[in-house]
């Protein structure tokens, strides 16, 4: 009998000193994050597009808590998660930036630009292609449309451009955006 | 001191747990790609392998042979181990962030790898004293380390190489491995075991 029961014992009481060992460890050697930061970028949708600015959600979230952003700086979360982090910080809630209703992309115009570089510098997601002194161009399939590149640009060259409503990258509208509502009137003529 | 260096050339280079032994192929293919990360994994690994060799030899010398419980040695090696690491790394965690930033990606990555286990096997097979093993685990770990890091190396080089379409990727990274193992059989007469 003790054939069998001898390694079930041992395996059993094994296990379990293990299992109490790092049980205690965690508790014991547990590192405290910042819970406030840590619950921020939960409510984010942790697309990591970076039109808030930062180069990802926890960068963000981060910031938030530092005080170095607003509340109101995530586009795709909309007033939803605005408003649920401006609960969570306690500040008042803030409008949120107008979000375009139609998807854009910039575009600089080459003959005006002097070759600076600074809108790449800016530019969170490396859409812009271009050497010092050498006009720069703008990558249409990679640009997210978050307009960072047209405030440092000197000389106001970058247009932000709507971009043609191709097939390829067609989506169904969002509810209650005014792409929606456009795509409505043009299928039931005016209410 | 003799003995003690011939374990050492034997596992570094002769048997080879990486080219030699086929061991821990897993970690040789998929950390290796950027010299880097290779470094920190081999630092992972060299820790790793020597607490095992360790534990695991205590273990069996004063828990298992006792109780003539032998044939329990992987299911109670694996959790030895398993659990130890993961104490360690909290440990880590707590005491020495940066540290942990280093390897703490790579600890959980390898903790029960098949070349972790198999250096505790082979100290059992080999019946290796508790220093030896010691020695063992961490000559295993060296050899691993040296094989990773010049293989990643010779990959990060292959990137820029024209190698041709059919090759890319996947099948010039085997086919380095394999040279690299036959390179390494001319070790093979060094020393004998």
């Amino acid at each position: 009998m003790s054939v069998v029961l001898m390694p079930i014992l041992v395996l059993a009481v094994a296990g379990l000193l293990f299992g109490l060992l790092l049980a205690v460890a965690s508790k014991l050697f547990k590192v405290e994050g910042n819970p406030l930061e840590a619950s921020i970028d939960q409510l984010l949708p942790q697309t990591q597009c970076g039109q808030c600015g930062f180069p990802g959600c926890k960068p963000y979230a981060h910031a938030v808590v530092s005080g170095e952003a607003d509340v109101n700086h995530c586009v795709p979360g909309g007033e939803r998660v605005m408003l649920q982090i401006a609960d969570l910080m306690g500040v008042e809630p803030k409008a949120i930036e107008e979000e375009p209703s139609a998807p854009m992309v910039a575009f600089i115009r080459e003959d005006e630009c002097i070759g600076c570089t600074l809108c790449i510098k800016a530019c969170p997601v490396d859409a812009i292609v271009g050497a010092p002194k050498q006009y720069h161009v703008v990558i249409a399939e990679d640009c997210t449309g978050c307009t960072l590149c047209v405030e440092p640009c000197p000389v106001d060259c970058i247009d932000m451009l709507q971009t043609p409503e191709l097939l390829e990258h067609w989506s169904w509208p969002l509810p209650g955006t005014a792409r929606a509502e456009l795509a409505h009137e043009r299928k039931y003529g005016h209410a | 001191m003799e003995d003690y260096l011939l374990i050492l050339v034997s596992v570094v280079l002769v048997n080879n747990f990486v080219l030699a032994k086929f061991l821990g192929i897993c970690p040789f293919l998929g950390v290796s790609a950027k010299t880097e990360t290779a470094i920190g994994m081999a630092f992972a690994v060299m820790f790793v392998m020597t607490l095992a060799s360790v534990s695991t030899w205590m273990v069996q010398h004063w828990l298992l042979q006792p109780l003539g419980l032998e044939y329990l040695q992987t299911v109670f090696f694996i959790l030895v181990i398993a659990s130890l690491v993961q104490l360690v790394e909290m440990v880590m965690h707590k005491t020495a962030p940066l540290l942990h930033q280093a390897l703490g990606v790579f600890l959980p990555l390898i903790t029960t790898n098949c070349a972790v286990l198999g250096v505790a096997l082979l100290n059992v097979q080999k019946e290796l004293d508790l220093f030896e093993a010691a020695l063992y685990g961490l000559g295993a770990a060296v050899g691993f380390s040296i094989v990773l890091i010049t293989f990643s190396g010779l990959r990060e080089r292959l990137d820029g190489a024209p190698v041709p379409a059919a090759f890319k990727g996947s099948p010039i990274t085997l086919i380095t491995a394999g040279m690299m193992s036959l390179a390494f059989l001319g070790f093979s007469g060094l020393v004998k075991g």
